[in-house]
């Protein structure tokens, strides 16, 4: 079962990369002209948020009345439900640096398909991002 | 408004849409990408495959529809690379600390409705146009 769990992420992540390349999320320049409301607006990204989130609404319905996954024990669902400042403050911080270049963690990573050195210089430091995360949380986690 | 692509558009969110549903129902995992790509660091080595093999997948799909002569644009070029470092920072520190990105809490927490992915989503977009705002429109650059 576990290279059958394999293949289904590599598929999914296969249809994942060509979803973000036909819907040109993976130009930084298309996310910006999204974001600049005050600019030449290209109200794209909406459209395709909206279009992921209809499938996907309709789909996790029917799966979610399942018992379990088709090839996993069970649901790796988030559990929190309390909106605090974590989450709130993380999302800022998010949408500065995502306002700041147009990049974010999906399209960086497909980006690498380009083999541009601007996608590896974002991505390397988003990883020092990440593991900087990981040493905070762990921090905070001990003092409780 | 010359740019919009609203077909394009919903094709490859349907796409997202799907990927995210077949990554949940079969293997019962959120499509989220900054959890994705986090766990590579916080989780042990069985739990790394599958997340290593979905982002090598995701590139390969972006490479797949250039081979096939997709009609993408070229990336436009990107800002100086003080500005990538910092975003880069900000992109990995923020996501892990509010728990998701414009994948996780963007379209597969709002599909399941979720009050905090809402929130989040809101935070982001709001954030990320007023950065822009001042960006181009204040500062002038980058």
């Amino acid at each position: 079962m576990i290279a059958a769990r394999h293949g289904a992420a590599l598929a999914s992540g296969v249809i994942f990369g060509l979803g973000l390349a036909i819907s040109e999320m993976v130009n930084p320049a298309k996310v910006l002209a999204f974001l600049d409301v005050a600019g030449d607006w290209d109200p794209s990204l909406i459209l395709v948020m909206a279009g992921a989130v209809a499938v996907a609404l309709a789909a996790f319905r029917l799966i979610l009345k399942q018992p379990r996954p088709a090839l996993a024990d069970s649901f790796a669902l988030p559990t929190k439900t309390r909106i605090d400042g974590r989450l709130l403050g993380g999302a800022a911080l998010f949408g500065l640096g995502w306002g700041l270049v147009g990049l974010c963690p999906g399209p960086a990573i497909g980006g690498l398909a380009y083999l541009m050195p601007e996608s590896l210089y974002f991505l390397a430091a988003m990883a020092v991002g990440m593991v900087i995360a990981a040493l905070l949380k762990g921090a905070g986690d001990g003092r409780r | 408004m010359e740019n919009f692509t609203p077909l394009s558009a919903l094709i490859g969110g349907a796409l997202i849409g799907v990927s995210a549903a077949l990554l949940l129902g079969l293997n019962g995992r959120i499509a989220g990408i900054s959890g994705i790509a986090g766990g590579l660091f916080s989780s042990a080595g069985p739990a790394r495959a599958w997340r290593a093999l979905f982002l090598v997948g995701l590139i390969g799909g972006v490479a797949l529809y250039r081979l096939a002569g997709g009609p993408l644009q070229e990336i436009a070029p990107t800002p100086s690379l003080p500005y990538l470092i910092g975003a880069g920072l900000l992109v990995g520190i923020g996501t892990r600390i509010g728990g998701g990105c414009t994948s996780g809490h963007g379209i597969c927490g709002l599909a399941r409705l979720s009050p905090r992915s809402i929130a989040a989503t809101v935070t982001f977009i709001v954030v990320a146009g007023a950065t822009v705002f001042v960006v181009r429109h204040l500062v002038g650059g980058p």
